[in-house]
Protein backbone atom coordinates (compact mmCIF):
# COMPACT_ATOMS: atom_id res chain seq x y z
CA UNK A 1 0.00 0.00 0.00
CA UNK A 2 1.41 3.05 -1.20
CA UNK A 3 -0.40 4.91 1.85
CA UNK A 4 -0.63 4.63 5.46
CA UNK A 5 -3.81 5.57 6.38
CA UNK A 6 -7.96 5.33 4.53
CA UNK A 7 -7.86 9.35 4.84
CA UNK A 8 -3.96 9.74 3.48
CA UNK A 9 -5.61 7.62 0.63
CA UNK A 10 -8.73 9.87 -0.12
CA UNK A 11 -6.84 12.77 0.38
CA UNK A 12 -3.78 11.78 -1.73
CA UNK A 13 -1.74 14.51 -0.57
CA UNK A 14 -4.29 17.42 -1.89
CA UNK A 15 -4.52 15.72 -5.31
CA UNK A 16 -7.75 13.14 -4.33
CA UNK A 17 -10.63 15.63 -5.53
CA UNK A 18 -8.83 15.13 -9.60
CA UNK A 19 -7.80 12.02 -9.09
CA UNK A 20 -11.26 10.68 -7.26
CA UNK A 21 -13.28 12.91 -9.87
CA UNK A 22 -11.52 11.38 -12.71
CA UNK A 23 -12.27 7.66 -11.72
CA UNK A 24 -15.48 8.24 -10.62
CA UNK A 25 -16.79 9.77 -14.12
CA UNK A 26 -14.62 6.74 -16.03
CA UNK A 27 -16.44 4.19 -13.49
CA UNK A 28 -19.82 6.25 -14.35
CA UNK A 29 -19.51 6.52 -18.15
CA UNK A 30 -18.47 2.71 -18.25
CA UNK A 31 -20.70 1.16 -16.44
CA UNK A 32 -23.46 3.35 -17.64
CA UNK A 33 -22.77 2.58 -21.14
CA UNK A 34 -22.47 -1.42 -20.24
CA UNK A 35 -25.82 -1.22 -18.43
CA UNK A 36 -27.82 0.88 -20.90
CA UNK A 37 -25.87 -1.45 -24.43
CA UNK A 38 -27.04 -4.76 -21.78
CA UNK A 39 -30.84 -2.80 -21.58
CA UNK A 40 -31.00 -2.25 -25.17
CA UNK A 41 -30.38 -5.74 -26.27
CA UNK A 42 -33.13 -7.17 -23.71
CA UNK A 43 -35.75 -4.62 -25.12
CA UNK A 44 -34.96 -5.75 -28.23
CA UNK A 45 -35.63 -9.27 -27.53
CA UNK A 46 -38.39 -8.30 -25.75
CA UNK A 47 -39.86 -6.57 -28.55
CA UNK A 48 -39.46 -9.35 -30.92
CA UNK A 49 -40.82 -11.73 -29.04
CA UNK A 50 -43.77 -9.66 -28.79
CA UNK A 51 -44.03 -9.34 -32.18
CA UNK A 52 -43.65 -12.99 -32.70
CA UNK A 53 -46.07 -14.19 -30.45
CA UNK A 54 -49.00 -11.45 -31.79
CA UNK A 55 -47.97 -12.25 -35.33
CA UNK A 56 -48.65 -16.09 -33.94
CA UNK A 57 -51.89 -15.25 -32.53
CA UNK A 58 -53.39 -13.38 -35.90
CA UNK A 59 -51.98 -16.31 -38.30
CA UNK A 60 -54.09 -18.70 -35.47
CA UNK A 61 -57.57 -16.94 -36.32
CA UNK A 62 -59.35 -18.18 -38.98
CA UNK A 63 -58.75 -15.60 -42.07
CA UNK A 64 -62.08 -14.12 -42.31
CA UNK A 65 -61.05 -11.48 -44.70
CA UNK A 66 -58.16 -12.80 -46.49
CA UNK A 67 -57.30 -9.72 -48.21
CA UNK A 68 -56.34 -7.65 -45.12
CA UNK A 69 -54.01 -9.69 -43.88
CA UNK A 70 -50.21 -9.67 -45.41
CA UNK A 71 -48.65 -12.81 -45.76
CA UNK A 72 -44.72 -12.31 -45.04
CA UNK A 73 -41.91 -13.80 -46.98
CA UNK A 74 -39.43 -14.93 -44.93
CA UNK A 75 -35.89 -14.93 -46.26
CA UNK A 76 -33.43 -16.31 -44.54
CA UNK A 77 -30.03 -14.38 -44.95
CA UNK A 78 -27.52 -16.69 -44.49
CA UNK B 1 -10.94 -10.70 -56.47
CA UNK B 2 -13.99 -9.72 -57.91
CA UNK B 3 -12.80 -7.14 -60.81
CA UNK B 4 -16.00 -4.44 -59.05
CA UNK B 5 -14.48 -4.67 -55.84
CA UNK B 6 -10.70 -4.40 -57.24
CA UNK B 7 -11.87 -1.56 -58.83
CA UNK B 8 -13.87 0.02 -55.74
CA UNK B 9 -10.58 -0.89 -53.48
CA UNK B 10 -8.20 0.99 -55.89
CA UNK B 11 -10.86 4.03 -56.06
CA UNK B 12 -11.39 4.22 -52.01
CA UNK B 13 -6.92 3.89 -51.49
CA UNK B 14 -6.29 6.47 -53.77
CA UNK B 15 -9.32 9.14 -52.18
CA UNK B 16 -8.10 8.45 -48.93
CA UNK B 17 -3.88 8.44 -50.22
CA UNK B 18 -4.78 11.85 -51.81
CA UNK B 19 -6.35 12.89 -48.60
CA UNK B 20 -3.68 12.22 -46.66
CA UNK B 21 -1.15 13.81 -48.81
CA UNK B 22 -3.66 16.62 -48.86
CA UNK B 23 -3.63 16.87 -45.20
CA UNK B 24 0.21 16.34 -44.87
CA UNK B 25 0.85 19.31 -46.73
CA UNK B 26 -1.21 21.47 -44.98
CA UNK B 27 -0.28 20.62 -41.80
CA UNK B 28 3.39 21.21 -43.19
CA UNK B 29 2.79 24.52 -44.37
CA UNK B 30 1.22 25.97 -41.33
CA UNK B 31 3.57 24.20 -38.52
CA UNK B 32 4.45 26.92 -37.34
CA UNK B 33 1.14 27.66 -36.51
CA UNK B 34 0.37 24.03 -34.83
CA UNK B 35 3.43 24.59 -33.20
CA UNK B 36 2.61 25.98 -29.65
CA UNK B 37 5.30 27.44 -28.10
CA UNK B 38 9.11 29.19 -30.17
CA UNK B 39 11.81 27.33 -28.76
CA UNK B 40 14.56 29.74 -27.19
CA UNK B 41 16.88 29.14 -30.94
CA UNK B 42 13.80 30.76 -32.53
CA UNK B 43 13.47 32.97 -30.66
CA UNK B 44 17.22 33.92 -30.98
CA UNK B 45 17.30 33.44 -34.68
CA UNK B 46 14.40 36.31 -34.70
CA UNK B 47 11.53 34.18 -35.87
CA UNK B 48 9.13 35.43 -32.97
CA UNK B 49 7.44 39.09 -33.48
CA UNK B 50 8.49 41.18 -31.05
CA UNK B 51 5.32 42.78 -28.34
CA UNK B 52 3.00 40.33 -29.79
CA UNK B 53 1.47 37.50 -27.37
CA UNK B 54 3.27 34.20 -27.93
CA UNK B 55 4.27 31.38 -26.39
CA UNK B 56 8.24 30.27 -25.41
CA UNK B 57 8.85 26.99 -23.91
CA UNK B 58 11.91 25.26 -22.97
CA UNK B 59 13.70 23.98 -19.74
CA UNK B 60 14.66 26.04 -16.65
CA UNK B 61 18.44 26.63 -16.59
CA UNK B 62 19.38 25.34 -13.32
CA UNK B 63 20.46 27.46 -10.72
CA UNK B 64 19.38 30.57 -12.80
CA UNK B 65 15.91 31.14 -10.95
CA UNK B 66 16.05 34.35 -9.07
CA UNK B 67 12.91 35.05 -7.03
CA UNK B 68 12.50 38.89 -5.83
CA UNK B 69 11.99 38.50 -2.15
CA UNK B 70 8.86 41.34 -1.64
CA UNK B 71 7.14 40.38 -4.63
CA UNK B 72 5.84 37.34 -6.19
CA UNK B 73 8.39 38.31 -9.02
CA UNK B 74 10.24 35.80 -10.48
CA UNK B 75 13.48 35.80 -13.27
CA UNK B 76 14.66 32.88 -14.59
CA UNK B 77 16.46 32.03 -17.96
CA UNK B 78 14.62 29.01 -20.70
CA UNK B 79 17.15 27.51 -22.59
CA UNK B 80 16.69 24.19 -24.90
CA UNK B 81 20.65 23.41 -25.00
CA UNK B 82 21.12 25.62 -28.36
CA UNK B 83 20.03 29.16 -26.69
CA UNK B 84 18.54 30.38 -23.57
CA UNK B 85 15.80 33.11 -23.09
CA UNK B 86 15.94 35.79 -20.08
CA UNK B 87 12.11 35.90 -18.79
CA UNK B 88 10.17 37.45 -16.53
CA UNK B 89 6.76 36.54 -14.74
CA UNK B 90 4.58 38.38 -11.98
CA UNK B 91 2.62 35.53 -10.70
CA UNK B 92 2.01 32.74 -8.69
CA UNK B 93 4.14 29.49 -10.30
CA UNK B 94 2.58 26.27 -11.33
CA UNK B 95 3.71 23.22 -8.23
CA UNK B 96 5.71 21.65 -10.97
CA UNK B 97 7.90 24.79 -11.86
CA UNK B 98 11.55 23.74 -10.85
CA UNK B 99 15.00 24.60 -12.03
CA UNK B 100 15.52 21.47 -14.95
CA UNK B 101 12.23 20.92 -15.48
CA UNK B 102 10.13 22.04 -18.89
CA UNK B 103 8.11 24.92 -18.79
CA UNK B 104 5.89 26.73 -21.58
CA UNK B 105 5.16 30.40 -21.02
CA UNK B 106 2.29 33.30 -22.83
CA UNK B 107 3.93 36.35 -22.98
CA UNK B 108 5.58 38.84 -25.54
CA UNK B 109 8.89 39.52 -26.50
CA UNK B 110 10.12 43.51 -25.16
CA UNK B 111 12.41 45.47 -27.14
CA UNK B 112 15.40 44.21 -24.90
CA UNK B 113 14.99 40.86 -25.85
CA UNK B 114 13.20 39.86 -22.40
CA UNK B 115 10.11 37.38 -22.63
CA UNK B 116 7.76 38.85 -20.02
CA UNK B 117 5.49 36.30 -19.41
CA UNK B 118 1.54 36.43 -18.19
CA UNK B 119 1.06 32.98 -17.77
CA UNK B 120 3.66 30.26 -17.13
CA UNK B 121 2.82 26.48 -17.39
CA UNK B 122 4.51 23.23 -16.39
CA UNK B 123 5.60 20.86 -19.27
CA UNK B 124 7.01 17.32 -17.83
CA UNK B 125 8.08 14.12 -19.66
CA UNK B 126 7.19 10.96 -19.68
CA UNK B 127 9.76 9.70 -17.60
CA UNK B 128 8.22 8.34 -14.40
CA UNK B 129 9.59 7.05 -11.44
CA UNK B 130 8.88 6.99 -7.85
CA UNK B 131 10.49 9.73 -5.52
CA UNK B 132 13.14 6.83 -4.19
CA UNK B 133 14.39 6.47 -7.35
CA UNK B 134 14.81 9.84 -8.44
CA UNK B 135 16.67 10.56 -5.54
CA UNK B 136 18.80 7.49 -6.28
CA UNK B 137 19.39 8.80 -9.73
CA UNK B 138 20.35 12.38 -8.45
CA UNK B 139 22.74 10.38 -6.06
CA UNK B 140 24.19 9.00 -8.46
CA UNK B 141 24.75 11.60 -11.15
CA UNK B 142 26.39 13.47 -8.36
CA UNK B 143 28.69 10.60 -7.02
CA UNK B 144 29.26 10.55 -11.16
CA UNK B 145 30.30 14.35 -11.23
CA UNK B 146 32.43 13.99 -7.96
CA UNK B 147 34.03 10.94 -9.24
CA UNK B 148 34.75 12.75 -12.49
CA UNK B 149 36.19 15.48 -10.08
CA UNK B 150 38.62 13.11 -8.66
CA UNK B 151 39.84 11.81 -11.84
CA UNK B 152 40.44 15.05 -12.85
CA UNK B 153 42.05 16.26 -9.83
CA UNK B 154 44.07 13.09 -9.88
CA UNK B 155 44.94 13.97 -13.47
CA UNK B 156 46.19 17.23 -12.63
CA UNK B 157 48.02 16.19 -9.53
CA UNK B 158 49.84 13.36 -11.74
CA UNK B 159 51.45 16.42 -13.88
CA UNK C 1 -8.90 -18.20 -49.29
CA UNK C 2 -11.91 -15.80 -49.43
CA UNK C 3 -13.78 -18.36 -47.48
CA UNK C 4 -13.50 -17.12 -43.69
CA UNK C 5 -13.82 -13.75 -44.83
CA UNK C 6 -17.51 -14.49 -46.39
CA UNK C 7 -18.26 -16.96 -43.17
CA UNK C 8 -17.17 -13.68 -41.22
CA UNK C 9 -20.30 -11.77 -43.06
CA UNK C 10 -22.61 -14.26 -42.03
CA UNK C 11 -24.62 -12.67 -39.00
CA UNK C 12 -25.52 -16.06 -38.01
CA UNK C 13 -22.24 -17.43 -37.60
CA UNK C 14 -21.27 -14.09 -35.61
CA UNK C 15 -24.03 -14.50 -33.65
CA UNK C 16 -23.24 -17.88 -32.20
CA UNK C 17 -19.29 -16.87 -31.60
CA UNK C 18 -20.38 -13.99 -30.01
CA UNK C 19 -22.90 -15.38 -27.34
CA UNK C 20 -19.70 -17.63 -26.72
CA UNK C 21 -17.04 -15.25 -26.30
CA UNK C 22 -19.48 -12.73 -24.25
CA UNK C 23 -18.67 -14.15 -20.31
CA UNK C 24 -15.30 -14.60 -20.96
CA UNK C 25 -14.50 -10.98 -22.07
CA UNK C 26 -17.26 -9.44 -19.42
CA UNK C 27 -15.11 -11.43 -16.62
CA UNK C 28 -11.43 -11.35 -18.09
CA UNK C 29 -12.21 -7.35 -18.84
CA UNK C 30 -13.47 -6.87 -15.38
CA UNK C 31 -11.00 -9.18 -13.00
CA UNK C 32 -8.11 -7.36 -15.10
CA UNK C 33 -9.08 -3.63 -15.49
CA UNK C 34 -10.08 -3.81 -11.20
CA UNK C 35 -6.93 -5.41 -10.73
CA UNK C 36 -5.02 -2.41 -12.66
CA UNK C 37 -7.15 0.16 -10.95
CA UNK C 38 -6.74 -1.03 -7.89
CA UNK C 39 -2.84 -1.32 -7.68
CA UNK C 40 -2.69 1.83 -9.33
CA UNK C 41 -4.79 3.72 -7.36
CA UNK C 42 -3.30 2.02 -3.84
CA UNK C 43 0.00 0.11 -3.98
CA UNK C 44 1.78 1.64 -6.75
CA UNK C 45 4.36 4.06 -5.84
CA UNK C 46 3.76 8.47 -6.13
CA UNK C 47 6.00 10.14 -8.91
CA UNK C 48 8.46 11.90 -7.91
CA UNK C 49 7.81 14.68 -9.82
CA UNK C 50 3.59 15.04 -9.89
CA UNK C 51 2.99 12.90 -6.54
CA UNK C 52 -0.71 11.40 -6.51
CA UNK C 53 -2.20 13.22 -9.66
CA UNK C 54 -0.35 10.73 -11.55
CA UNK C 55 -2.28 8.14 -10.98
CA UNK C 56 -5.36 9.16 -13.70
CA UNK C 57 -2.86 7.75 -16.08
CA UNK C 58 -4.28 4.23 -15.10
CA UNK C 59 -7.79 5.32 -16.78
CA UNK C 60 -6.46 8.09 -19.09
CA UNK C 61 -3.98 6.36 -21.01
CA UNK C 62 -6.63 2.88 -21.53
CA UNK C 63 -9.10 5.62 -22.68
CA UNK C 64 -7.47 7.22 -25.04
CA UNK C 65 -5.79 4.17 -26.16
CA UNK C 66 -9.07 2.53 -26.99
CA UNK C 67 -10.54 6.29 -28.55
CA UNK C 68 -7.88 5.70 -31.18
CA UNK C 69 -8.25 1.66 -31.61
CA UNK C 70 -11.97 1.99 -32.10
CA UNK C 71 -11.72 4.52 -34.82
CA UNK C 72 -8.78 2.79 -36.75
CA UNK C 73 -10.88 -0.67 -36.69
CA UNK C 74 -14.00 1.36 -37.48
CA UNK C 75 -11.89 2.57 -40.54
CA UNK C 76 -10.90 -1.60 -41.59
CA UNK C 77 -14.74 -1.74 -41.81
CA UNK C 78 -15.56 1.49 -43.65
CA UNK C 79 -13.39 -0.26 -46.36
CA UNK C 80 -15.05 -3.46 -46.34
CA UNK C 81 -18.63 -1.88 -46.25
CA UNK C 82 -17.47 0.29 -49.38
CA UNK C 83 -15.36 -2.80 -51.49
CA UNK C 84 -17.11 -5.55 -50.45
CA UNK C 85 -20.49 -4.40 -49.44
CA UNK C 86 -20.32 -6.71 -45.86
CA UNK C 87 -23.77 -6.26 -44.13
CA UNK C 88 -21.68 -6.93 -40.79
CA UNK C 89 -18.94 -4.36 -41.30
CA UNK C 90 -21.77 -1.85 -41.15
CA UNK C 91 -22.81 -3.13 -38.69
CA UNK C 92 -19.87 -3.05 -36.27
CA UNK C 93 -19.23 0.88 -37.48
CA UNK C 94 -22.63 1.56 -36.28
CA UNK C 95 -22.84 -0.76 -33.03
CA UNK C 96 -19.28 0.98 -31.80
CA UNK C 97 -19.10 4.35 -32.73
CA UNK C 98 -21.41 5.60 -29.53
CA UNK C 99 -18.01 3.68 -27.51
CA UNK C 100 -15.54 5.38 -29.45
CA UNK C 101 -17.13 8.62 -28.56
CA UNK C 102 -17.78 8.12 -24.87
CA UNK C 103 -13.82 6.94 -25.07
CA UNK C 104 -12.75 10.01 -26.37
CA UNK C 105 -14.49 12.21 -24.20
CA UNK C 106 -12.98 10.46 -21.31
CA UNK C 107 -9.85 10.79 -22.48
CA UNK C 108 -10.25 14.50 -22.74
CA UNK C 109 -11.86 14.85 -19.47
CA UNK C 110 -8.97 12.62 -17.56
CA UNK C 111 -6.63 14.68 -19.36
CA UNK C 112 -8.38 17.81 -18.82
CA UNK C 113 -8.62 17.54 -15.04
CA UNK C 114 -5.32 15.19 -15.08
CA UNK C 115 -3.68 19.23 -16.44
CA UNK C 116 -4.80 21.63 -13.59
CA UNK C 117 -2.64 20.47 -10.79
CA UNK C 118 0.28 19.34 -13.53
CA UNK C 119 0.52 21.89 -15.90
CA UNK C 120 -1.42 24.78 -14.26
CA UNK C 121 -4.52 24.90 -16.79
CA UNK C 122 -7.58 22.83 -18.27
CA UNK C 123 -6.62 22.90 -21.55
CA UNK C 124 -4.16 24.55 -24.41
CA UNK C 125 -4.83 24.25 -27.84
CA UNK C 126 -1.98 22.04 -28.47
CA UNK C 127 -1.63 20.12 -31.62
CA UNK C 128 -2.44 16.66 -29.07
CA UNK C 129 -5.48 18.13 -27.68
CA UNK C 130 -7.07 19.79 -30.71
CA UNK C 131 -6.59 16.65 -33.04
CA UNK C 132 -8.38 14.62 -30.17
CA UNK C 133 -11.08 16.88 -29.99
CA UNK C 134 -11.45 16.76 -34.16
CA UNK C 135 -11.44 12.66 -32.97
CA UNK C 136 -14.90 13.60 -30.74
CA UNK C 137 -16.09 15.30 -33.07
CA UNK C 138 -16.07 12.83 -35.75
CA UNK C 139 -17.36 10.47 -33.86
CA UNK C 140 -20.64 12.60 -33.40
CA UNK C 141 -20.48 13.73 -37.04
CA UNK C 142 -20.39 9.81 -37.63
CA UNK C 143 -23.32 9.11 -34.86
CA UNK C 144 -25.56 11.82 -36.50
CA UNK C 145 -24.99 11.07 -40.69
CA UNK C 146 -25.57 7.59 -39.60
CA UNK C 147 -28.94 8.76 -37.76
CA UNK C 148 -29.88 11.28 -40.60
CA UNK C 149 -30.19 9.15 -43.31
CA UNK C 150 -33.18 7.00 -43.52
CA UNK C 151 -32.28 4.32 -46.04
CA UNK C 152 -29.82 1.70 -44.40
CA UNK C 153 -27.66 0.82 -47.44
CA UNK C 154 -26.93 4.77 -48.11
CA UNK C 155 -26.47 5.54 -44.80
CA UNK C 156 -24.15 2.51 -44.47
CA UNK C 157 -21.92 3.70 -47.50
CA UNK C 158 -22.00 8.24 -46.50
CA UNK C 159 -20.91 6.54 -42.67
CA UNK C 160 -18.35 4.76 -44.56
CA UNK C 161 -16.75 7.57 -45.97
CA UNK C 162 -17.10 9.89 -43.30
CA UNK C 163 -14.95 6.81 -41.27
CA UNK C 164 -12.44 6.51 -44.00
CA UNK C 165 -11.71 10.60 -44.54
CA UNK C 166 -11.09 11.27 -40.80
CA UNK C 167 -9.00 8.36 -40.35
CA UNK C 168 -6.13 10.75 -41.93
CA UNK C 169 -6.57 11.96 -37.86
CA UNK C 170 -5.50 9.06 -36.68
CA UNK C 171 -1.45 9.68 -37.24
CA UNK C 172 -1.94 12.98 -36.43
CA UNK C 173 -3.14 12.11 -33.33
CA UNK C 174 -0.37 10.06 -32.47
CA UNK C 175 2.88 11.83 -34.16
CA UNK C 176 1.53 15.02 -33.04
CA UNK C 177 3.95 15.36 -29.87
CA UNK C 178 6.69 14.01 -32.27
CA UNK C 179 6.19 16.76 -35.02
CA UNK C 180 5.19 19.66 -33.17
CA UNK C 181 6.07 21.47 -30.06
CA UNK C 182 3.45 20.68 -28.04
CA UNK C 183 2.71 20.93 -23.88
CA UNK C 184 1.55 17.41 -24.14
CA UNK C 185 4.74 14.57 -23.14
CA UNK C 186 5.88 12.20 -25.79
CA UNK C 187 3.63 8.61 -25.28
CA UNK C 188 4.92 6.63 -21.96
CA UNK C 189 3.08 3.59 -23.09
CA UNK C 190 4.54 2.01 -26.29
CA UNK C 191 4.44 -1.75 -27.27
CA UNK C 192 7.57 -1.34 -29.48
CA UNK C 193 10.19 0.64 -26.89
CA UNK C 194 11.25 -0.11 -23.41
CA UNK C 195 8.73 2.07 -21.14
CA UNK C 196 9.98 5.19 -19.74
CA UNK C 197 8.43 3.80 -16.12
CA UNK C 198 8.94 1.15 -13.68
CA UNK C 199 7.40 -1.86 -13.83
CA UNK C 200 5.54 -1.60 -10.74
CA UNK C 201 4.30 1.70 -12.55
CA UNK C 202 3.91 0.09 -16.22
CA UNK C 203 2.31 -3.11 -15.27
CA UNK C 204 -0.68 -1.91 -13.45
CA UNK C 205 -1.05 0.13 -16.39
CA UNK C 206 -0.90 -2.50 -19.06
CA UNK C 207 -3.50 -4.71 -17.22
CA UNK C 208 -6.15 -1.65 -17.00
CA UNK C 209 -5.53 -1.05 -20.88
CA UNK C 210 -5.71 -5.00 -21.31
CA UNK C 211 -9.05 -5.30 -19.36
CA UNK C 212 -10.90 -2.19 -21.36
CA UNK C 213 -9.88 -3.79 -24.69
CA UNK C 214 -11.66 -6.93 -23.40
CA UNK C 215 -14.62 -4.85 -22.17
CA UNK C 216 -14.76 -2.88 -25.37
CA UNK C 217 -14.92 -6.60 -26.74
CA UNK C 218 -17.72 -7.20 -24.48
CA UNK C 219 -19.55 -3.78 -25.52
CA UNK C 220 -18.99 -4.82 -28.78
CA UNK C 221 -20.52 -8.10 -29.27
CA UNK C 222 -23.18 -6.97 -27.40
CA UNK C 223 -24.31 -3.57 -29.83
CA UNK C 224 -23.45 -5.49 -32.28
CA UNK C 225 -26.05 -8.55 -31.20
CA UNK C 226 -28.61 -5.80 -30.49
CA UNK C 227 -27.94 -4.31 -34.15
CA UNK C 228 -27.91 -7.47 -36.13
CA UNK C 229 -31.56 -8.92 -34.05
CA UNK C 230 -33.00 -5.00 -35.18
CA UNK C 231 -32.02 -5.75 -38.64
CA UNK C 232 -32.55 -9.27 -39.04
CA UNK C 233 -35.94 -9.86 -36.90
CA UNK C 234 -37.83 -10.95 -40.08
CA UNK C 235 -35.49 -13.77 -40.50
CA UNK C 236 -36.32 -17.31 -39.82
CA UNK C 237 -33.31 -17.74 -37.35
CA UNK C 238 -33.95 -14.66 -36.02
CA UNK C 239 -37.45 -15.80 -35.04
CA UNK C 240 -35.95 -19.52 -33.64
CA UNK C 241 -33.51 -17.76 -31.46
CA UNK C 242 -35.78 -14.93 -29.66
CA UNK C 243 -38.61 -17.27 -29.55
CA UNK C 244 -35.87 -19.59 -27.68
CA UNK C 245 -35.13 -16.99 -25.34
CA UNK C 246 -33.29 -14.81 -27.51
CA UNK C 247 -29.44 -16.15 -26.30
Amino acid sequence: MAFDSLSAFIVMEGHGPYVWACYAVFAVLLGGMMLWSAKRNHSVIEACQRRYEADAKTSAQPNRNASATFARVEISQD
Amino acid sequence: MHPIRKKRLTIVLFLVAGLAIAVGLTTYALRQNINLFYDPSDIAAGNAPVDVRIRAGGMVEEGSVIRDPDSLKVEFRVTDFAASLQMEYVGILPDLFAEGQGVVAMGRMNANGRFIADQVLAKHDEQYMPPEVAEALERASRGQHKAADLEKAAESTAY
Amino acid sequence: MWQWFHKLGSPKWFFGIATRLMPWLLIGGLLLLAAGLVWGLAFAPKDYLQGNSYRIIFIHVPSAFLAQSIYISMAVAALVTLVWRMKLADVFVKAIAPVGLVFTFLALFTGAVWGKPTWGTWWVWDARLTSMLILLFLYGGVIALDRAINDEKSAARAVAVLVLVGVVNIPIIKYSVDWWNTLHQPATFKLTEKPTMPMEMWLPLLLSVLGLYLLFGWLTCLRMKTEILVREQRTRWVKELVLAGGK
